[in-house]
C-alpha cells in the first residue's frame, strides 16, 4: 500500500520572522518531491540563542517545549543547519542529568534533518527540477559543515540546477562572522569577518551567493547591501524552488 | 605570573583589525598553515583518525597524571637530574632564581617556551639582575622590540622584515638590510656570542615520556639544543600535563605535534633529555633541573567539564584556522596563549570574569576543533565557560551575568514559551521598526542595544507576517495534497520511520 512520505516542518525563528519566503520555498520543493507536510503552529525557537550565550536553564525550557511539540512528528526537516545541530547535538547534552528527557531528546535528534541533507541523504534526490540562470558561489555555514558534516549535499543539489554555474570562492568554509549575539556584541570583529567573506564572494565572480542558514545569509546580505553590491543572497531552498 | 590584560580584548582586537601589516601576515599564515595542517593529517599513514587515538592517549595520561609525573621524576632523579614541583608561577620562578644564584649565573639563554611566558620568567630573572636572551629568532626579535609574542609558534608574525631591518640596525648596530638571510645571519652572530657566554639555558618541554623518563624539545633552528647543551645548567619548565605514559604513545603525539604546529612530518631538531651530562658524554649541562608547573592546572584537572583542556600540547594549529584570530591577531588575548586555545585556557588560568570577552568573543564555528592535533572540543568548553558567566560559579569564583542580561534572557524565555505572546511581541516590533531609517527594503540603523549590527551592515526588516502565520492562514502556496497541520497519522508515521532508517548517519568527529 503506497503511503505519502510525510515531513514535519521545523521553521528556524529567523526564517519565520525575517525570511518567510525561505520557508515557502522549502514547502514548494518538498511538495514537488511528493512530500506531505505539516507544520506545528506552536513552534517558536529551538533555544540556541540562549544556549550559545550560556543561559542553559532558558535554553532547556525552550528545548523541553520543542520536544513536546515535535514528539509526535515523524521526519522533521529544517532549513537551518544551525538549528539541526542544536537539536541533534546540544539537546541531548542539555539533558545530561535528566535521563528521561535525554532519551526523548535523542529520539527527536535521530529524525531531525537539515533540508539539503534530507534531500540528498534521505530522499536520495539531487535533481529537483530547478532552473536558475546565474553564477552561484556557495557559503558553507559552520554548524552545517562542522556541526553536522554536510558539505557536498548542497553543492550536489546546486550542480543539478539547470542554468546554474557553481563557482567555489576562497575560504568558503570560513565563518562569515554572524555567530548570533556575537555579531551585535563584537561588531568590529564580526564586521572584519563578514567583509572578508564578501570580498571572497566578489572575487569569485559570482552574481549570487547561496547558503543553507539564514543567520549567515542575513549577515552576508546586510554587508552586501551596505556596500551597494549587485550580488543576490539566497537560501538554497529559494534556488531549488525556481523553475 | 606574567601580565594579564584579558579585559582589553575588544580594544586590542580593534587595533589588530586596523593594522594592515598584521592583516596581511595573518592571511598568509592561515592560507599556508591552516590548509596545510588539514592536508598533513589526511596524509598520515593511519589517516586523520589518529587524532582520536591521540586524544585517548592524552586523556589516559591526564587521568593518571600523579603516577606518570612520579615515574618521570624518579627516572630523572636516578640520572642525577633534579625535579621541582611548583604549585604557582611564583614558586617556579623563585626556584629558577635560586638555582641561578647558587651557580653564580649572570646570563641565561632561553629556548622558546610559552609556559615561561605564562609564569613571567624573563622579567623575574631580569629583576634578579640576570640577563635573559631569547634564542628563537622570532622570540629574539620581539625581545629586542620589547613586545610580546602574538602567536604560540610564530611569535613575531605581526612584524615585517622592514620592521626587523630597522630594529636590527638600531639594536645590533648592523647596516640596514631587509634581506632575510642577512638578517638571520646577523641574529646568529649576535646569539652565538650569547650561547658561548651563558651560564644557564632554559627551555620548555614539548612533551615528556614517563616510561623512559625523558623530556623532549622540538625546534627548527637548533637553538634549543644549543641553549640546553652549552651552558653549565639547564632548567626545563613544563606544564604538569605535558606527559604521556609510554614511548609508543609518545611517538604518536610527537608526530601530530609537528604536523599541527608547522605542517612538518618531524621538527628539524628533536632533543630527548633525561638528565645532566654523564661521564663520557661529549656535551650536556652539569646540572639538569625539571620544573613541573601547576599554576592553576590542578583546578582544571578537578573539573570534568574542563579536564579535556589538559590534553592540549600547544601546537597552535587552532590559531591557524580560527577566523577570529585571523582578524584580531594574538595580542588581543592578553596573555601568553592566544587564539582558540587561549580563549579557553586563559580564563581558566587567570580568572573567568576578567576574561569574559575571550569566552564570548568567538562565533563557535568549530574550525579549531577540526584542526586540533589532539581533537579537543574547544567550542564545547567555550560554551561551558559562557554558562559559568551566565549563572556564576562559586568553585571558579565567577560572578553571574548582570541583571540586565539575566532579565533579557528571562524575557526571551517567556516570549518563546508562548506562540501567542511571541507573535504579539513580533507585531509590536514590526510596528516599531517603521520608525527606523530604511532604504530599498533594508533597515539602515538599529537602536541600542542592537546598534552594533548596523554599524557596518543593513538588516532585513521583520516580515509583515511570519511564516507560521501565513501557514495558519493558508497563505503559503501549496500543492494539491494538502495535509492538516496536526501531528501525523499512524500511517504517515511508519513511512517517516522508514525514511529515517534509510539514512545511516555518520556523526561525531570528522578527521
Amino acid at each position: 500500500m503506497a503511503t505519502v512520505p510525510h515531513v514535519t516542518l521545523f521553521i528556524q525563528c529567523l526564517v519565520d520572522t525575517l525570511r518567510p519566503q525561505v520557508g515557502e520555498a522549502m514547502v514548494a520543493v518538498l511538495e514537488r518531491l511528493g512530500m506531505a507536510l505539516d507544520c506545528p503552529e506552536d513552534q517558536t525557537c529551538c533555544g540556541q540563542p540562549a544556549f550559545n550565550s550560556g543561559f542553559r536553564k532558558e535554553a532547556r525550557a525552550a528545548a523541553r517545549r520543542f520536544i513536546r511539540i515535535f514528539e509526535n512528528a515523524g521526519t522533521i526537516v529544517s532549513p537551518s543547519g544551525s538549528c539541526v545541530h542544536m537539536v541533534r547535538h546540544h539537546y541531548p547534552e542539555l539533558f545530561n542529568e535528566e535521563p528521561l528527557w535525554r532519551r526523548r531528546a535523542e529520539q527527536i535528534a535521530a529524525r531531525t534533518y537539515e533540508f539539503s541533507e534530507f534531500l540528498v541523504d534521505v530522499l536520495k534526490v539531487e535533481n529537483v527540477g530547478a532552473r536558475y540562470a546565474g553564477r552561484v558561489t556557495y557559503h558553507d555555514s559552520c554548524h552545517l559543515l562542522r556541526g553536522i558534516g554536510v558539505k557536498q549535499q548542497p553543492r550536489a543539489l546546486l550542480r543539478r540546477v539547470a542554468g546554474l554555474e557553481l563557482i567555489e570562492m576562497k575560504n568558503a568554509d570560513y565563518c562569515c562572522g554572524f555567530g548570533g549575539a556575537f555579531a551585535v556584541k563584537y561588531p568590529d570583529i564580526s564586521t572584519a569577518m563578514v567583509n572578508d567573506k564578501v570580498d571572497h564572494i566578489v572575487n569569485s565572480g559570482a552574481d549570487t551567493v547561496v547558503g543553507c542558514d539564514t543567520g549567515c545569509l542575513i549577515n552576508i546580505a546586510g554587508a552586501i547591501s551596505r556596500r551597494g553590491l549587485p550580488i543576490k543572497t539566497l537560501h538554497i531552498a529559494e534556488v531549488l524552488a525556481r523553475r | 605570573m606574567s601580565d594579564v590584560s584579558t579585559e582589553n580584548y575588544v580594544a586590542e582586537a580593534r587595533r589588530g583589525i586596523a593594522d594592515p601589516v598584521l592583516q596581511r601576515s595573518l592571511t598568509s599564515l592561515q592560507d599556508r598553515f591552516g590548509r596545510g595542517t588539514a592536508e598533513a593529517y589526511r596524509r598520515l599513514p593511519e589517516g586523520p583518525g589518529l587524532r582520536l587515538t591521540a586524544h585517548a592517549i592524552r586523556e589516559k595520561a591526564i587521568a593518571n597524571l600523579d603516577l606518570l609525573l612520579e615515574t618521570l621524576a624518579e627516572k630523572i632523579r636516578e640520572r642525577g637530574g633534579r625535579v621541582f614541583f611548583a604549585a604557582t608561577a611564583r614558586e617556579a620562578v623563585d626556584y629558577c632564581i635560586s638555582v641561578a644564584r647558587r651557580n653564580g649565573v649572570r646570563m641565561v639563554v632561553k629556548g622558546k617556551s610559552m609556559v615561561t611566558e605564562e609564569i613571567g620568567l624573563n622579567p623575574a630573572l631580569e629583576a634578579a639582575g640576570i640577563e635573559v636572551v631569547e634564542t628563537d629568532l622570532g622570540e629574539y626579535i620581539i625581545q629586542l622590540a620589547g613586545e610580546k609574542p602574538s602567536h604560540i609558534i610564530a611569535p613575531a608574525i605581526h612584524k615585517t622584515r622592514h620592521e626587523v631591518a630597522d630594529l636590527f640596525a638600531r639594536r645590533l648596530g648592523i647596516r640596514r638590510t631587509t634581506h632575510p638571510p642577512e638578517l638571520t645571519q646577523a641574529a646568529r652572530e649576535a646569539l652565538r656570542a650569547k650561547f658561548l657566554a651563558a651560564d644557564m639555558g632554559t627551555s620548555g618541554v614539548n612533551l615528556a615520556c614517563a616510561e623512559t623518563g625523558h623530556i623532549t624539545t622540538v625546534s627548527n633552528e637548533g637553538n634549543i639544543r644549543m641553549a640546553t647543551t652549552l651552558p653549565r645548567v639547564h632548567v626545563a619548565f613544563m606544564g604538569m600535563e605535558r606527559v604521556v605514559a609510554r614511548l609508543d604513545e609518545y611517538e604518536i603525539i610527537l608526530r601530530l605535534l609537528c604536523r599541527g604546529a608547522s605542517v612538518q612530518s618531524m621538527g628539524t631538531y628533536v632533543s630527548f633529555v633525561g638528565g645532566p651530562r654523564r661521564p663520557g658524554d661529549a656535551d650536556g649541562p652539569e646540572e639538569f633541573h625539571l620544573v613541573v608547573i601547576d599554576n592553576g592546572r590542578s583546578r582544571i584537572l578537578a573539573d570534568p567539564q574542563f579536564r579535556e583542556m589538559l590534553c592540549c600540547i600547544r601546537c597552535a594549529a587552532c590559531l591557524n584556522v580560527c577566523p577570529v584570530y585571523g582578524k584580531i591577531g594574538g595580542h588581543a588575548y592578553g596573555f601568553a596563549y592566544s587564539g582558540p586555545v587561549g580563549a579557553v585556557v586563559t580564563p581558566l588560568l587567570t580568572g573567568i570574569n576578567r576574561a569574559r570577552d575571550l569566552c564570548c568573543g568567538e562565533t563557535l564555528c568549530g574550525a579549531c576543533k577540526d584542526a586540533c592535533s589532539m581533537a579537543i572540543d574547544l567550542p564545547r568548553m567555550l560554551l561551558a565557560l559562557r554558562a559559568k558567566l551566565a549563572y556564576g560559579d562559586p568553585d571558579w569564583g565567577v560572578a553571574p551575568a548582570g541583571r540586565a542580561e539575566r532579565l533579557a534572557y528571562r524575557g526571551w524565555s517567556r516570549l518563546v514559551g508562548n506562540r501567542r505572546v511571541y507573535e504579539l511581541a513580533l507585531r509590536l516590533a514590526a510596528l516599531g521598526q517603521r520608525l527606523l531609517p530604511q532604504a530599498q527594503g533594508m533597515i539602515l540603523r538599529l537602536p541600542p542595544p542592537l546598534q552594533g549590527w548596523t554599524r557596518s551592515r543593513d538588516l532585513f526588516p521583520l516580515a509583515p507576517e511570519t511564516f507560521i502565520e501565513r501557514w495558519r492562514k493558508g497563505k503559503v502556496p501549496r500543492n494539491e495534497h494538502r495535509v492538516q497541520s496536526k501531528p501525523r497519522s499512524g500511517a504517515a508515521g511508519s513511512e517517516s520511520a522508514s525514511l529515517s532508517a534509510q539514512h545511516s548517519r555518520s556523526d561525531g568527529l570528522k578527521g
